[in-house]
């Protein structure tokens, strides 16, 4: 066995219960998230929303892939009563603080995947509220898209419970069905994944009773046809308000891509998996003459002091000047031209024309056709004092470079919508 | 005896040395280990660790895994320690129900003369003459991996190995199926062979659950399973996309009695996929759920039943595919076409995700395709029947005969379209998945 190690801690704090989910602990979201998440909704469909959103009956939640993790930035009167919590202990966290150790994960599965393909989903699930009780859902989620770039801007999740019922109108329901079990699967894609056809693939599952006990030793619970209505009465009613109230900010929102709306470089699923990476680093284009950033970290704005839309879809040079080294930047381009990556340290200006001696990786990134797709590049202050946890600052940025290329080739498998 | 003559996969620059190593360079042998320093990365291993968070202060969960692991890869992939990029192997999900994912690589496998396997024993004793991971390089370590003392996880950059010490090892494979694609090596100096153990396989659990990715996900072979070498080893790699596998409908098994004993480990049977399995979920711990899957891999080791295992999920869903196919490739029983595209079906592949050689089979990939040829990986209903009722007697398990539950098989109508039973009532997007 290994012998006890003195170093600087990094990690888990295990929690000494098994089966209750996160909810004992009372975690503040991470202050940088702060900002972000209070003016999510604000800025695209004004202060006015919030009070509109209120008096929607219901039980709802809408989470902003665009900030790192993925929060929740709105959560109605409805859900706050269902589940127990307060506003303060859901905003900025993600939805699957509500999951524990019964909820099933091929549902948590089915709906990681219809946020990273970015569709509708409605399934039942096991939820959690703060005291630890479980209770079934139907859980109904649907992403809403800016008119405008196509993109992603907010997804919804209605949450209708479904309460126990008496085994003889469970088996009303179920005797339809010949017994077994198996999944029931209607998938109907949208229109622009027309590039391959899924059909509509029927395979029945049953929810076959074994024993009575208690809500965890259930498989699942199917919601009547009621309660998918009421979801879907609800969804309405968000998706007509933030219509409505987008339309003041300019930032129009709809339920269907529109799919003119340009291809982006980027789609949401390659954003929150990009915003997990906490360190300061842009991914430029390469197919496009001028090599433009199409994706900037928190960590690189905070550090150069730009703002997100200073920086997107200009050319990545921008931080040079006046005293920085033309042979490095000659070294960078050949580099570039080359096909290889490259570690240099040259001077760097912010925003506020401060320089600073920036340890920069710059390294190509393929997709999934095996062809480089963008650059990515990591910015070190050499200056910045910063928790390391034992990793050389050069092993930091390989880490990144290491997480953007498993993002970006997995990311591109599939005919998604916004396709390179 | 039955022998195949295979081409093995290279895991390892060291693995087709033609003379024996030397002391002094740098091996993962006792002649250099001992005395050599690592990166050390040790996990919590007092608590339950699947319900643990973090502080403020605290690097977030995937520190293992992205700053380290991929790092650590990323470092010798511009040392050139590679066979080849796999970044640049075209890879694409074959449209369909699953989402089988294909892979054109023509640089995995070597062309060398084919050498001989025995294929009919699942349980054979350590070779030292024969490959083993204490004659790989250093270099090709990115760290040791184990549980420390203490309530938190640490790493340290480079830690003494020690003597006495027979260290967890994690090693690049250099021909990779995707990015980050490592080997675990429990105890590497102890030379186990390859046969699953309690302590060995909760250590792979506990890699899963360090990476904190559902992506993120551990393999092991059997012998007779196309395992390569026989030096206890799990693969791992990263693949941002779920497996066909885990989309595939599962049905609970139901239990008379015996639940509780396990630690509430919930077992399923997999459905409508070509491979039979059983899907093991849950447990209070991770080391129920490790005793419950590693029990019914030592009854199959023990019977002579080669096998895979693929943990998915962060720890959470481990999946077991008893196999027959090495056997029925050596009786011949294996179609012409399906031996041409010389895809050993191991653990990635039954998943789901397959490394093509030839740019024909890659761009002619259908579900249909894959589907065959792993229908002729699984066991039959019957033989899987009774390979099922040793599992569940070791572990001590007992099936409730309250349902009459008939399995159908579904392979033919699987791939039909047919018109949607239930329309989604609501009018936004038609992009409606309904799952109940």
């Amino acid at each position: 066995m290994l012998a006890v190690l003195t170093a600087p801690a990094i990690g888990r704090r295990a929690d000494s219960t098994s089966l209750s989910p996160l909810t004992s602990l009372t975690e503040l979201m991470d202050p940088s998230l702060r900002l972000p998440v209070e003016q999510s909704l604000a800025a695209r469909y004004s202060e006015w929303v919030a009070e509109a959103l209120d008096e929607i009956q219901g039980c709802f939640l809408i989470t902003d892939p665009d900030i790192a993790g993925h929060p929740i930035v709105f959560a109605s009167r409805g859900f706050l009563a269902m589940s127990g919590y307060s506003l303060e202990e859901v905003l900025g966290r993600n939805g699957r603080i509500f999951q524990g150790a019964a909820t099933d994960r091929q549902s948590v599965m089915e709906i990681r995947e219809a946020i990273r393909e970015e569709r509708t989903l409605q399934i039942s699930l096991l939820n959690y509220r703060k005291d630890g009780t479980p209770h079934w859902i139907l859980f109904h989620l649907f992403p809403v898209f800016g008119v405008e770039d196509g993109r992603v801007a907010h997804f919804v999740a209605v949450q209708v419970p479904i309460p126990r019922r008496s085994r003889c109108l469970r088996s009303l329901a179920e005797n339809r069905h010949e017994g077994g079990t198996g999944r029931f699967l209607v998938a109907c894609r949208n229109e622009f994944r027309s590039d391959y056809k899924l059909g509509c693939n029927p395979v029945v599952e049953l929810f076959v009773d074994v024993d009575n006990r208690g809500l965890e030793a259930e498989e699942s619970r199917h919601a009547t046809e009621q309660e998918k209505e009421k979801a879907c009465d609800a969804a309405n009613s968000i998706l007509s308000t933030l219509a409505h109230y987008s339309k003041l900010t300019g930032r129009v929102i709809s339920d269907k891509r529109r799919s003119e709306a340009g291809i982006s470089a980027i789609n949401s699923s390659l954003v929150i998996s990009l915003g997990r990476i906490k360190q300061s680093f842009v991914l430029t284009d390469i197919q496009l003459p001028q090599m433009p950033i199409v994706y900037a970290s928190d960590e690189f704005l905070n550090l150069t002091g730009y703002s997100r839309h200073e920086v997107l879809g200009r050319e990545c040079w921008f931080l040079n000047g006046p005293d920085t080294d033309a042979d490095v930047l000659h070294q960078i381009r050949q580099s570039i031209q080359a096909e290889h990556s490259c570690t240099v340290r040259l001077l760097n200006y912010r925003k506020d024309r401060s320089s600073f001696w920036n340890l920069f990786h710059i390294s190509p990134v393929r997709n999934a056709s095996g062809k480089i797709a963008f650059y990515v590049s990591v910015q070190m202050d050499e200056n910045a004092k910063s928790n390391e946890h034992g990793l050389s600052p050069h092993m930091r940025q390989l880490g990144v470079v290491g997480a953007v290329k498993v993002a970006v080739r997995s990311l591109s498998m599939c005919a998604g919508p916004s396709r390179r | 005896m039955m022998i195949l003559k295979r081409i093995p996969t290279v895991l390892s620059n060291y693995q087709e040395a033609a003379e024996p190593r030397r002391c002094g360079r740098n091996c993962l042998g006792k002649c250099c280990l001992p005395i050599s320093k690592l990166p050390l990365y040790a996990f919590n291993g007092d608590a339950n660790p699947r319900n643990s968070s973090f502080g403020v202060d605290e690097t977030p969960p995937d520190f293992f895994l992205n700053s380290l692991l991929l790092a650590q890869w990323e470092d010798r992939m511009s040392r050139g320690l590679f066979r080849y990029d796999v970044t640049a192997c075209e890879t694409k999900v074959i449209p369909g129900e699953y989402g089988f994912i294909a892979q054109l690589n023509e640089g995995r496998h070597l062309k060398k003369r084919p050498t001989e396997f025995l294929i009919d024993r699942v349980l054979q004793p350590f070779d030292p003459a024969k490959f083993n991971f204490t004659k790989v390089g250093q270099e090709e370590v990115l760290l040791c991996f184990g549980a420390g003392e203490g309530g938190k996880a640490c790493f340290l950059e480079s830690a003494p190995v020690g003597e006495d010490n027979s260290p967890n090892v994690v090693a690049i494979n250099v021909s990779p199926i995707e990015y980050g694609h490592v080997l675990l090596i429990p105890l590497v100096l102890d030379h186990l062979p390859q046969r699953i153990d309690p302590d060995s396989f909760l250590l792979a659990l506990h890699m899963a659950v360090e990476a904190g990715s559902p992506y993120f996900r551990l393999g092991y072979n059997s012998l007779g399973a196309f395992a390569t070498i026989n030096h206890l080893h799990f693969q791992a790699y990263f693949l941002s996309m779920p497996f066909p596998v885990e989309r595939a409908p599962t049905q609970r098994v139901p239990i008379a009695k015996g639940l509780l004993c396990h630690g509430g480990v919930k077992i399923s049977l997999l459905l409508n996929y070509p491979v039979r399995g059983l899907v093991y979920e849950g447990g209070t711990s991770l080391k129920d759920l490790s005793d419950v899957v590693s029990k019914s891999c030592m009854c199959l080791q023990e019977n002579n039943i080669p096998f895979n295992v693929l943990i998915s999920d962060s720890g959470w869903r481990i999946f077991l595919f008893p196999q027959c196919y090495a056997e029925k490739q050596a009786l011949g029983e294996v179609s012409e076409e399906i031996l041409e595209t010389r895809v050993n079906p191991a653990v990635w592949e039954i998943s789901g995700h397959m490394v093509l050689k030839r740019k024909k089979d890659f761009e002619e990939a259908t579900e249909q395709y894959a589907w065959r040829l792993l229908a002729e990986v699984s066991l039959s209903e019957a033989r899987f029947k009774e390979v099922k009722d040793y599992i569940f007697g070791a572990i001590g398990l007992e099936e409730s005969k309250k349902e009459n539950i008939k399995l159908e098989e579904k392979k033919e109508t699987s791939f039909q379209s047919s018109a949607p039973i239930v329309r989604a009532t609501c009018n936004l997007a038609e992009g409606c998945l309904v799952l109940q």
